[in-house]
């Protein structure tokens, strides 16, 4: 049975959960686009160019455009040059590279392998997320795939364009998903990000110039080769190019994936997911992964699923983690929940982050847990501030913006914690809509 | 050269530099933590952020590179509202208990709070608790009060060499720590100490003797090995409390070894002497000073009168100063003798009177970071020089190759090019093979009897090797260490050096071995035509000696022959800081002052002259050598000891001092017939002396004899080969026999020392039974050793 | 160097595979995956473990105690036969991940970082898997992922690793 990605998908495209291998791959136009590539010998800065064309912008969050990161690689350039790719989703709310690793693993191998035509590396890694051990051995597996069949390795397809690629597994650290923390875990340190400048392209894995780029970024690739940025771009809207896969979660009829392209209606997106559970009212919508700012309900059903609508809402598209929450969600735990996670995950590098991210917590729990004081709001936000731009990474930023925004939003529930030391909406606990079961078993 | 502007200021930095150099360039303090000039930028501690128009954010000073038109704001309300945040943070998990603890008074957080800290803490809940850990006998910890700047981490990374201390953990729950059950053992360990900016890593010997404010600060000179660091002596009611370096970037930069920190410890030792000493009978009692210097100076007159004056000889330390040393050489040849050598462990003197004037290091120690190849001879380097160890490892970090002869293949913690690890007999023979290389490569010539010596010789791989390093570089050095000069063949060693240097064109030069070793050479501390040196003087035995600062036990190249030498003797007078074994051997001890208690002056071996005042008054009775010789020499009725002061000493040595002994460097050896001796058989003995057994007055300091370094001279190494052939293993007790006397000491498999060979430490009163530092041993298991009796 | 006493040639052989992924001169790359593969052997993580894995890959102790120390999933101390690691962050939260979490503490009668009597189970709280949409998710010793977790499911697994 067909996984329902919904009617726009390119990349989750006719997967049905056994079909990742390569044969399979190959039948749905797989490797068409490297094959196209060298034996019309489409030269490296066109295939740039073709990925600038389309509008492309980075899938791990930041939403930098991929075209004009891959031309910062130094070129031509003596020694190593590395690629990498980011698989260690781990931002809450975000599981869309998981199935991308496991249902279609191919289209991010010729992804990557077209980027590393592009900028001229003969060596790649893929870094994947500890947790998803499942994932990291079919990985590994689908690469064995590849180098039998002559995709990877010396001389691809006759080529005299060779490249490499292995994965890298994580074990257990949200901040290995910052790109220079990450380069740090493959160098076998702890991952705690490297101040910049400098860059990677100029100063990477083993200080040698490195590209990064998200799972979902490299897995849009093969199609803009194949049928060309423009019609990519056309897929979304101007500087907004593509489909993008978004993660469903929370208060919603069927949690999951659904890649729609660029610029849908949320309306639209949140009806691929049969609504909110059980037909309540939409409180709130954290829209691009734990670390965006909440935006309430009503705004939130007036936007568009695309980068700019979204900062223009004073949120971020982020990585594309939609988290949904009803009217019985109590927004003071929601909030305690991501200053807990952002407090453990800190790496405690830089002062601002391992001695801010703690407090904010200690706070919001108190507040949550009854012994909040009234000067404790203003105090969250002032600590926000101190935290927020004074990091050595946007973990700090990442820590600080949903706490903001909760208070921000949500502030009369915050006073009524504090003033009648119980929660607003109920009994307490993070919800009260029931979780559905049906779905559960829907999935065996 | 870019421009830009700190709090509109002008300056111009290099391309490359930070907005914290331009900073300092100007003068303008930035507050920081994890910022040093000498590590790299961590840029974690966040107090340096900074306000920079049309940045987005506060950027940190220390990491931010300046760039064209860059206007910076230090202390404009948006920067110093970041930094007061900073500060907030640093503080909410900080103990403030400035007064109990051992940094108060010196502390950077301390010191910043008062700027930046706001009077009451917002910081409403618990604060973390870090439990302590034991790094050893030099380093204290009281890890809750660390602000995890990770100096101390990239210290070790970068500047020791090696990784001890680390961060485990992490987020808030993250410390500094060692790998369980570890301590830390680099030679240059301390500097953690003044590094860390709060009392997290704090002296442990010092640990609540004193609080800084009640110190005074007087500058001194290091009196141990050939560097001379430069030194803040700290002195609380004239007692020496603590020692720090005194930044001096040609010489120890900012760092100091363990041994020119803790060495202090030994100035207040049990074992000082307070009073004369003499040997009336049997009995061994205290007398007052005029007593003892009468009976010195009848003694000498005594034996001169019976056995003429050559029959007199002194041995002093080059550890004593430059004006001790001056009047003990004019007291010496106006007694009439010329037999008298501070180069105490040097046995092969082959070449005196055929140098043409004082061995040194060549070039100066900043001079090292432009080698490009560097050939050491003979050295323990790490343990022998720290800090020069040190200049060379971060040399290599940026391409010097360094190239080893040597017995032993220590860990130097620094990328080694090529290196020969040769038997102590088969050393010569490498250099010789390097200049044979060096001949074909080069396509130059040797003089002739040097030609015929290394005509024989097969040039291995290892001597190619490093010939090819040394032939393809422009700068290059060739360094004889300690144990090249206390080699049994030193002069072959040196001629064959210096012939490599010459055929490289490169600088040919000694590590020194201690503080004064130049010093003493340039004021005549060697015997002439006419006298013995410190060997002659052992091997054909004297009716008087006069010591200074010796230990004969430890100090001498054959412990066994000199004390027997000494017992044998008429009359002995000892200078001496310590008892010591001087009732043993001495019929008067002299108890003279330390560095701390007197002015002088050391040379060392890049032959700079650095001249010191006491900071503490004599402890005791005991007296600064220099005047104690001027009063003998009065005594003894020789002209020229009247002398007022320190200054007039030096005046008498030359108006200018520094002139004086640049006039005399010079370590060209001629005349002197190469002929490389056949590698002899057996078991060789190799003999080093430890880091902390140099001299009296480290050997003298307990924190510095708990160390791991002090643990393992007390082991026998011996080469992996014979350790198998023998059955022994690292632990079991062995019995190492020499000329017939035996020791026993446990044993330590060696698998970098060179075939067969038993390392046995010099310089320690558990292994001076031996005798000579150099010569062939015997091995065995002690337990059968014992049966067999 | 001291000579592997707890490290097997099985796990010297797997980590000398992950090895040929890095640059020869880039051993200490292979250290999170050296490390996971001597604790699949011995369940935790021990300081002589992790100096062997240290003296087999040419780093300092220290160095590799940093990383082991550093990331969630190593253990180190000893667990019980099967460590459960619970999701309980905010998006599974939302689809019962606190639940599920609940209902094992009072089905073992554990709470988080507890070991079982029986030494079979231990419990800990989990940070996002990158599963959200499974929500309940849990993992079994690391590696094993089950989706879904309803309390009759949680029934089920429990009786499976028993
Ligand atoms: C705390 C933190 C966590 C991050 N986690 C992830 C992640 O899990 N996956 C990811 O692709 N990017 C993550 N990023 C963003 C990466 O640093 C980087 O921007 C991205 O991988 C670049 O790829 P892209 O340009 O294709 O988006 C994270 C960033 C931060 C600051
Ligand atoms: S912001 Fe937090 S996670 Fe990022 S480097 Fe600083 S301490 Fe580490
Ligand atoms: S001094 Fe710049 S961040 Fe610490």
């Amino acid at each position: 049975m067909m996984i329902d990605y919904g009617p726009d998908a390119i990349i989750l495209k006719g997967l049905d959960g056994s079909n990742w291998r390569l044969k399979d791959y190959e039948t749905r136009a797989g490797y068409q686009a490297l094959k196209k590539i060298l034996k019309d010998g489409i030269k490296p800065e066109d295939v740039t160019a073709e990925v600038k064309k389309s509008g492309l912008r980075g899938r791990g969050g930041a939403g930098f455009p991929t075209g004009l990161k891959w031309s910062f690689m130094p070129r031509p350039f003596a020694g190593p040059k590395y690629l990498v790719c980011n698989s260690d989703e781990g931002e809450p709310g975000t599981f869309k590279d998981r199935d991308i690793l496991r249902y279609n693993p191919h289209i991010l191998i010729e992804g990557m392998i077209i980027a590393a035509y592009a900028m001229g590396t003969a060596v790649g890694y893929n870094y994947i997320h500890g947790e998803i051990w499942a994932e990291y051995e079919r990985f590994e597996e689908a690469l064995e795939e590849a180098r039998a069949a002559g995709y990877l390795g010396r001389n691809i397809l006759g080529s005299d364009f060779s490249f490499e690629l292995h994965s890298h597994h994580g074990f257990g650290a949200y901040i290995c998903g910052e790109e220079t923390a990450l380069l740090e875990s493959i160098e076998g340190k702890k991952g705690q990000p490297r101040y910049k400048p400098p860059f990677p392209a100029s100063f990477g894995l083993y200080g040698k110039p490195t590209t990064i780029n998200n799972t979902e970024t490299f897995a849009a690739v093969p199609y803009i080769l194949r049928e060309g940025g423009e019609a990519f771009l056309n897929l979304g809207k101007p500087n907004n190019g593509g489909t993008k896969i978004f993660s469903l979660a929370g208060h919603v009829t069927r949690p999951g994936n659904y890649e729609i392209n660029m610029g849908t209606p949320f309306a639209r997106l949140l009806e691929l997911a049969g609504g909110v559970r059980g037909g309540r009212k939409l409180k709130g919508v954290i829209p691009g992964g734990s670390s965006t700012p909440v935006i309430k309900g009503d705004l939130m059903m007036t936007l568009d699923m695309d980068y700019d609508s979204i900062a223009k809402a004073g949120s971020m598209l982020g990585s594309g983690a939609v988290m949904v929450m009803d009217d019985t969600t109590c927004m003071v735990k929601a909030a305690e929940r991501l200053a807990y996670f952002y407090f453990e995950e800190s790496c405690g590098q830089c002062t601002p982050c391992r001695e801010g991210t703690g407090w904010l917590y200690r706070i919001v729990h108190r507040i949550e847990h009854g012994l909040g004081r009234t000067e404790d709001l203003d105090l969250l936000l002032n600590l926000a501030d101190q935290i927020q731009g004074r990091t050595i990474c946007a973990l700090g930023d990442a820590a600080a913006m949903p706490v903001r925004a909760f208070v921000k939003n949500y502030r009369e529930e915050f006073e009524f914690h504090v003033a009648h030391k119980r929660c607003m909406v109920g009994p307490g606990g993070y919800s009260t809509s029931p979780v559905n079961e049906p779905l559960a078993m829907a999935a065996e | 050269m870019i421009n830009l502007e700190i709090d509109g200021r002008p300056v111009q930095v290099e391309s490359g530099a930070t907005v914290m150099d331009a900073a300092n360039k100007v003068g303008t303090f930035i507050p920081h933590f994890c910022y040093h000039k000498k590590l790299s930028i961590a840029a974690n501690c966040r107090m340096c952020l900074v306000q920079i128009e049309k940045a987005p954010k506060p950027m940190p000073a220390c990491a931010t590179p300046a760039s064209e038109g860059m206007k910076v704001q230090t202390n404009s309300e948006y920067a110093k509202t970041a930094q007061k945040g900073v500060m907030e943070f640093l503080l909410i998990n900080h103990p403030l208990d400035c007064p109990i603890c051992d940094q108060g008074g010196e502390c950077q957080l301390q010191d910043l709070a008062v700027g930046y800290g706001a009077p009451a803490s917002r910081y409403q809940e618990e604060k973390r608790v870090v439990v302590n850990k034991n790094l050893g006998p030099l380093i204290s910890t009281d890890m809750t009060r660390c602000i995890h700047c990770t100096r101390c981490v990239r210290f070790g990374q970068e500047i020791a060499g090696i990784m001890e201390l680390g961060q485990a953990g992490r987020g808030e729950h993250s410390e500094i720590l060692a790998f369980v059950g570890k301590t830390v053992d680099s030679e240059l360990s301390g500097n953690v100490i003044d590094l860390c900016p709060v009392g997290a890593l704090t002296s442990k010997p010092f640990r609540y003797t004193a609080r800084s404010w009640e110190m005074s600060r007087r500058k001194s000179i290091s009196p141990h090995d050939g560097l001379g660091s430069n030194l803040v002596v700290q002195v609380k009611q004239d007692r020496v409390m603590r020692v720090l370096p005194l930044e001096n970037e040609a010489i120890n930069e900012c760092w100091l070894s363990d041994k020119d920190r803790y060495s202090y410890e030994g100035l207040n030792s049990e074992d000082r002497l307070g009073k004369p000493m003499m040997k009336i009978g049997d009995a061994w009692t205290e007398v007052d000073w005029p007593i003892a210097l009468q009976a010195v100076a009848e003694g000498l007159k005594v034996v001169r009168e019976k056995h003429g004056a050559e029959s007199i000889g002194a041995l002093a330390s080059p550890h004593q100063t430059l004006e001790e040393l001056y009047l003990l050489n004019k007291l010496v040849r106006g007694l009439g003798s010329g037999n008298i050598d501070a180069r105490l462990r040097q046995v092969d003197t082959s070449a005196d009177g055929r140098l043409a004037g004082v061995r040194w290091l060549g070039m100066k120690f900043a001079d090292i970071a432009g080698l490009q190849s560097v050939l050491v001879v003979g050295s323990t380097l790490r343990k022998e020089h720290p800090l020069i160890a040190n200049r060379l490892r971060q040399a290599a970090k940026k391409g010097l190759q360094v190239n080893l002869v040597h017995v032993a293949d220590d860990d130097l913690l620094m990328k080694v090019a090529n290196k020969a690890i040769v038997r102590p007999g088969g050393m010569v023979g490498m250099l010789g093979a390097i200049a044979k290389a060096l001949v074909e490569i080069k396509k130059a010539s040797l003089p002739g009897d040097v030609a015929t010596a290394v005509a024989g010789i097969v040039v291995s791989p290892d001597a190619m090797a490093i010939a090819q390093s040394l032939a393809q570089q422009a700068k290059t050095a060739v360094l004889l260490g300690n144990f090249a000069q206390h080699h049994p063949q030193y002069t072959m060693l040196h001629v064959l050096g210096q012939e490599i240097a010459r055929l490289t064109g490169g600088t040919f030069g000694l590590l020194n071995e201690a503080a004064n070793s130049v010093g003493a050479a340039a004021v005549g501390v060697e015997p002439g035509k006419d006298g013995m040196c410190a060997q002659g003087m052992v091997r054909q035995p004297r009716k008087a000696y006069v010591l200074m600062g010796v230990e004969p036990q430890q100090d001498c190249y054959d412990p066994v022959a000199t004390m027997s030498a000494l017992r044998a003797a008429d009359f002995v007078v000892s200078l001496a800081m310590f008892k010591g074994a001087a009732a043993e051997f001495a019929d008067v001890v002299l108890p003279i002052a330390p560095f701390t208690e007197t002015a002088g002056t050391f040379v060392n071996a890049e032959g700079t002259v650095q001249s010191f005042n006491g900071v503490v008054k004599p402890l005791g009775e005991s007296r600064p050598a220099w005047k104690v010789l001027r009063v003998l020499g009065n005594l003894l009725e020789l002209p020229g000891f009247e002398q007022e002061n320190i200054n007039s000493i030096r005046g008498e040595i030359a108006p200018d001092l520094q002139a004086f002994v640049d006039a005399r460097l010079n370590n060209t050896i001629s005349g002197v017939k190469v002929d490389i001796p056949a590698a002899s058989g057996g078991i060789a003995r190799v003999a080093e002396v430890p880091i902390y057994a140099a001299d009296p007055l480290v050997r003298h300091a307990p924190s510095l004899q708990k160390t791991a370094d002090a643990r393992m001279a007390r082991r026998i190494g011996l080469s992996a080969g014979l350790a198998e052939k023998l059955g022994i293993t690292t632990g079991m007790d062995v019995r190492v026999t020499q000329a017939g006397n035996s020791i026993i000491l446990a044993a330590a498999v060696d698998n970098g020392l060179a075939p067969d060979c038993v390392r046995v430490a010099a310089a320690l009163a558990e292994t001076a039974a031996l005798g000579p530092m150099s010569g062939s041993v015997s091995i065995e298991k002690a337990a059968m050793a014992a049966a067999a009796d | 160097m001291s000579t592997s006493a707890l490290l097997s040639d099985a796990a010297k052989r797997k980590i000398d595979r992950e090895l040929t992924k890095y640059p020869a001169d880039q051993k200490q790359s292979a250290v999170m995956s050296a490390l996971a593969i001597a604790q699949d052997e011995h369940g935790w993580l021990p300081n002589e473990l992790q100096d062997e894995v240290a003296n087999y890959l040419g780093m300092p102790s220290i160095a590799v105690y940093e990383v082991a120390t550093f990331y969630n999933m190593y253990n180190l101390k000893p667990m019980g036969r099967h460590k459960i690691s619970v999701c309980t962050n905010l998006p599974c939260a939302f689809s019962g991940g606190v639940d599920a979490a609940e209902y094992l503490k009072s089905k073992l009668g554990v709470d988080w970082k507890e070991l079982t009597a029986d030494g079979k189970f231990t419990l800990v709280e989990g940070e996002c898997m990158g599963a959200c949409g499974d929500a309940p998710v849990l993992l079994v010793n690391n590696k094993r992922m089950c989706s879904f977790m309803s309390p009759e499911k949680l029934d089920k697994l429990i009786e499976e690793l028993k």
